[in-house]
């Protein structure tokens, strides 16, 4: 689908650095701004930079509340002259980003902290889901209450029933990021899973069982945005962005959810990086469940609407196959620590094309794409985005 | 008061033996009946009791209770201003009656075997004077006690015995009431059923006659008498009080006989 | 095929009693336009009065044109299946309860998407016909089933959570003396109501429809004046824990109003059968219940008030009995509330004049015992909680939403 309107810009001199990470735990008594304040302290760490360097932000959290991120400037005690927070869960990793890297182009910031991070007390993550919409409060959670497990379920049975896939297929995907895994020091789950042990799984809400579903989690991803100069004059290896892409509540006719946003803006993506799919080295989809992979894969090009199982069939998804895919293991393996699942795949991609790998390493990356996703508000995710970095010159 | 006078030798009775005391009164309890007018009429309120509290949050230190229900609930007294016969009598309700009318000498008529027999047995002139032959002419400002058994009848449904045509229980027969009065000066009607006129008096000649000619002639009632069989045929003293309400048609008594002998 | 309702079982008096939870209850203004339509039985969902586009989830601006007037207007209620799942996990106490939990999502031939309850013996691209439905907390729901319904349909688990079906559950019938308490008696036999209590006041006072009710089978008299604390006491000390049903059925009419007849005596009457009454049962009844709420699949479930349509506007001819069930009605809405927390529902059935003594002088339409009857079966199986019986007690309702002074001023002596 074609892009309307005038060219855009391209985002020549700007840099993506500095990936961290706050390493995941299953429940926290910590809150999130710690997790916001231990990521900033590892960015400025990490950059070699005084806290005060740092004049943007660029924050998304469900677990901040009653704060966002204006409460978090004080309680951090920063003075930014730029702020954002991007209440887009799972697709806020590459909007921070596109919105950071304009900041930076503008010369309205110098260097921004894009963070995502929760916390997950006992019973957060029910609260969170009991009152994630207007929508989902009247028609969605007094349905059996399943959260997302319920929303996925709906899609994947759908999908697998209109496309033909099946589980094994869904399960290939699956073992494969838990094989990347297995390297990532920060994964939740770092038991080797076999397809077996996959099909085998107890069941969530059909046709999902354990292993299609993402485990909520505390932590926290983080990265610097700055220009290419001042990240050079740090000494610090740096990504490069060629193109982003951002959608809302795309095909709102579409009876059920079979493709998102990212559908109707791949040909101006690609078009605008000056790269096509077959030029990407590593591809971090947003992963909570196996079939919003399936439809990124579609929607963003390497195959066509309802391939993904074929195309998965055919391709070998761990960081040293054909397709390497979600090379940390993706939030299905590493974990899901609410908003940062949104920045999870952006943190990894920006570790891949620096050198900067924690586990398993692409080898010659020179591309990635990061797809996010997030909001089911209520009976879709409406939120997609999109980033491709290529490696940056020292 | 020395030590030979009535009251001494009264008390002396009481409490040394010679004279016993017997509750005639049925216990009020929710499910006594009253009597049953056409639905169209005013109603009777049933005797029904509220706590109010029990040693409890509502107050610690007692228990009591707020009661309602009609005048005529339970063992009762008609007075004469009950009956439109009786209404502009003088010391015609329950709060002008002269007090000493409220103890007065009693004789009972046994007629527990012909209501067992007939539920619609009606006590007549005749009787009466076989019962005087035996027992003794009724003495001036009697009460008549009409003894069926009747109050033996825990069932509120056989105590009612209701049917299609009314009540079926026993009574006064309509030409007795105006001989009592007349010829034996009684000071008024009592009985074991609802009322003191017979279940199916509504059909007499003179509805209700026990009403009309009793309350027409300044006497009362007493319906719903229990314990008559522990009187004697003569010689008992009622005492029957009813509560000194301002204009009252009658009230709940607690009626007492004393009787002599052990 | 629906599996078929497993039979009661005796309690077993070392298990505890499973405590009453409810589905979440926390809805936006504009949804609880649907519990509104759930109420009184209709499919019902905003439409946007400029485009005729149909909305949900429900909003305060059109989807499609931005309008902002989207009156409740009742739509098809067929659609496709397009997707199931099964939960095997949820998250609230309520489902966590009583998973596996089937919900789908309905494609609506009138244009919406629609995640609702599922039927059992539905599968992906059958066709389904949706209702809304009050779940235990008493808010509206979707609820698909198949658009040609099986065998047993009402055997079904989760419909049996949305409904208050009397089939296999325990009823007590208050005043059963009238010809609808008899009518009830055999209506609530029909639908498969396990046991009949029947209680009745006043037992010197014969009753045809009494007699009538004593030779049926399964169903067992009990003494009951709903005017006497200690005789409702006593029976609810006998029956408070067997009780999944209560319908009261209490009923005392008399013509009047306050110039032209003030009679304390009648009026007190009416408040003390018709208040007080339902006062004493809700005080002795209601906190068992309550309990029971969500004991097995044939938990306590319903408390059904037959109340007059003239609780909702007073009939000057029956005047002061009309504001006396305006007093019971309004305990009934406290009722609910209160008995929500154990997920036992109040139906307040409103009747029309009956076809009986009290109501000899009102000219037709008036109702049939029989009817009455059926019509509360069926709501208590559909899992409505406003009944409007008749064409009078429809009409008032009507008429109430259109101008409530209109009818005010037109109800005539």
């Amino acid at each position: 689908m074609a892009r309307t309107g005038s060219a855009r810009l391209g985002y020549e001199g700007v840099a993506v650095c500095v990936p961290v990470t706050i390493p995941y735990s299953r429940y926290s008594l910590r809150s999130a701004h710690w997790f916001c304040g231990r990521a900033l302290a590892e960015l400025i760490k990490g950059a070699g930079l005084a806290k005060n360097d740092v004049d943007g932000f660029c924050i998304a959290s469900f677990t901040l509340a009653p704060d966002s991120a204006v409460g978090l400037t004080q309680h951090l005690g920063v003075s930014p002259r730029w702020l954002d927070h991007i209440p887009m869960g799972g697709a806020s990793g590459a909007v921070a980003l596109r919105r950071a890297a304009r900041a930076v182009q503008a010369g309205d910031a110098d260097i921004v902290a894009c963070i995502a991070g929760d916390t997950n007390h006992v019973d957060s993550f029910r609260n969170t889901i009991a009152s994630f919409s207007q929508f989902a409060n009247d028609a969605v959670y007094p349905y059996g209450s399943g959260g997302p497990n319920a929303s996925f379920a709906f899609l994947t049975d759908h999908y697998m029933r209109e496309f033909g896939a099946t589980k094994a297929d869904f399960g290939k995907l699956c073992v494969a990021q838990r094989d990347n895994a297995l390297a990532t020091p920060h994964a939740m789950m770092k038991r080797p899973l076999s397809l077996d042990d996959y099909l085998n799984a107890r069941p969530i809400a059909d046709p999902l069982g354990l292993f299609d579903c993402v485990m909520p989690c505390a932590g926290a991803e983080a990265f610097l945005v700055m220009s290419a100069d001042r990240a050079k004059s740090l000494e610090l290896p740096f990504a490069r962005i060629l193109s982003t892409i951002e959608r809302h509540n795309a095909f709102p006719d579409d009876p059920i959810q079979i493709r998102a946003g990212w559908a109707m803006d791949v040909d101006d993506f690609y078009d605008h990086a000056g790269v096509g799919p077959e030029e990407m080295d590593l591809v971090q989809a947003y992963d909570d469940y196996p079939v919003i992979c399936f439809m990124q894969i579609e929607d963003l090009g390497f195959c066509g609407k309802g391939g993904a199982a074929e195309f998965v069939r055919a391709h070998d998804l761990t960081a040293a196959g054909d397709f390497p895919f979600n090379t940390s293991g993706g939030q299905l393996s590493v974990g899901q620590a609410g908003a940062a699942g949104g920045s999870l795949g952006l943190v990894e991609t920006i570790r891949q094309l620096t050198d900067q790998c924690l586990g398993r390493v692409v080898d010659n990356a020179r591309h990635g794409l990061a797809s996010c996703f997030g909001m089911i508000n209520y009976d879709r995710g409406l939120c997609t985005s999109a980033a491709i970095l290529a490696r940056g010159d020292r | 008061m020395s030590e030979g006078g009535l009251l001494s030798q009264l008390m002396g009775g009481i409490l040394g033996g010679g004279i016993r005391v017997v509750d005639l009164t049925m216990t009020l309890q929710p499910d006594v009946p009253t009597i049953v007018m056409p639905p169209e009429f005013g109603q009777s309120w049933p005797f029904r009791m509220e706590e109010i509290s029990r040693y409890d949050h509502r107050g610690p230190f007692c228990y009591w209770n707020n009661l309602s229900c009609g005048e005529h609930t339970g063992t009762h007294f008609d007075a004469p201003i009950h009956w439109v016969s009786g209404k502009d009598l003088p010391e015609n309700a329950t709060d002008t009656i002269p007090v000493e009318k409220f103890l007065a000498h009693a004789c009972v008529v046994d007629c527990s075997t012909q209501a067992d027999k007939d539920p619609d047995f009606l006590l007549t002139q005749n009787a009466i004077e076989d019962w005087e032959a035996n027992n003794g002419k009724i003495p001036p400002r009697s009460w008549l006690l009409m003894r069926t058994d009747w109050s033996l009848k825990r069932d509120p449904a056989a105590y009612m015995n209701m049917d299609a045509d009314g009540a079926h229980t026993p009574g006064p027969h309509e030409d007795l009431i105006p001989w009592l009065i007349e010829e034996r000066d009684v000071i008024g009607f009592g009985c074991e059923a609802v009322g003191t006129d017979a279940g199916q008096a509504g059909h007499f000649n003179v509805p209700y006659p026990c009403h009309y000619h009793m309350h027409g002639n300044n006497r009362f009632g007493l319906p719903a008498l229990t314990n008559l069989d522990a009187l004697p045929p003569q010689g008992a003293v009622l005492i029957t009080p009813p509560l000194k309400i301002r204009q009252g048609s009658g009230s709940p008594a607690r009626v007492l006989a004393l009787v002599e002998g052990s | 095929m629906t599996t078929p309702l497993p039979p009661p079982k005796k309690k077993d008096p070392v298990e505890r009693t499973r405590q009453p939870t409810q589905p979440p209850g926390n809805r936006s203004r504009e949804a609880q336009g649907l519990t509104a339509m759930a109420a009184v039985g209709r499919f019902a969902l905003q439409t946007c009065a400029a485009c005729g586009q149909v909305q949900y989830p429900p909003r305060q601006v059109c989807g499609q044109c931005l309008g902002d007037d989207l009156p409740w207007q009742d739509v098809d209620p067929n659609g496709v299946l397009l997707a199931e799942t099964k939960l095997h996990h949820a998250n609230d106490l309520f489902f966590r309860d009583r998973v596996p939990w089937r919900l789908g999502v309905v494609g609506m031939d009138a244009g919406p998407s629609v995640v609702a309850h599922l039927a059992e013996d539905c599968r992906q691209g059958d066709r389904v016909k949706l209702s809304l439905n009050l779940d235990r907390s008493g808010h509206a729901v979707m609820n698909a089933r198949p658009e040609k319904p099986g065998p047993n349909q009402e055997d079904d688990m989760q419909l049996r959570e949305l409904s208050m079906d009397p089939k296999d559950r325990r009823v007590l019938i208050v005043n059963g003396k009238t010809e609808l308490g008899l009518a009830l008696a055999r209506a609530f036999q029909t639908a498969g109501a396990r046991e009949i209590f029947v209680g009745h006041g006043e037992p010197w006072k014969a009753s045809a429809s009494l007699e009538a009710i004593r030779a049926m089978d399964g169903v067992t008299l009990f003494p009951l004046d709903v005017t006497d604390t200690d005789s409702v006491e006593e029976l609810a000390s006998v029956l408070g824990g067997k009780v999944e049903i209560l319908v009261n059925n209490s009923y005392h009419l008399r013509p009047g109003g306050a110039v032209d007849r003030m009679d304390m005596n009648v009026s007190r009457e009416e408040m003390d059968i018709h208040y007080f009454g339902l006062l004493r049962l809700a005080g002795t009844f209601g906190p068992a219940m309550r309990g029971r709420g969500a004991d097995s699949a044939h938990g306590a479930c319903a408390w059904v008030n037959v109340l007059s349509a003239y609780a909702q506007i007073n009939n000057p001819a029956f005047g002061t009995y009309s504001a006396s069930q305006a007093a019971a009605r309004s305990l009934a809405q406290c009722l609910r509330a209160e008995m929500a927390a154990g997920g036992v529902r109040v139906l307040n059935a409103y009747t029309g004049p009956l076809d009986d003594e009290w109501h000899q002088m009102v000219p037709p339409p008036k109702l049939a015992p029989d009817m009455v009857a059926g019509r509360i079966i069926s709501a208590l199986q559909n899992g409505h909680e406003d009944l409007a019986i008749g064409a009078v007690a429809e009409e008032i309702a009507e008429r109430l939403a259109e101008n409530p002074k209109e009818i005010e001023r037109e109800i005539k002596l």
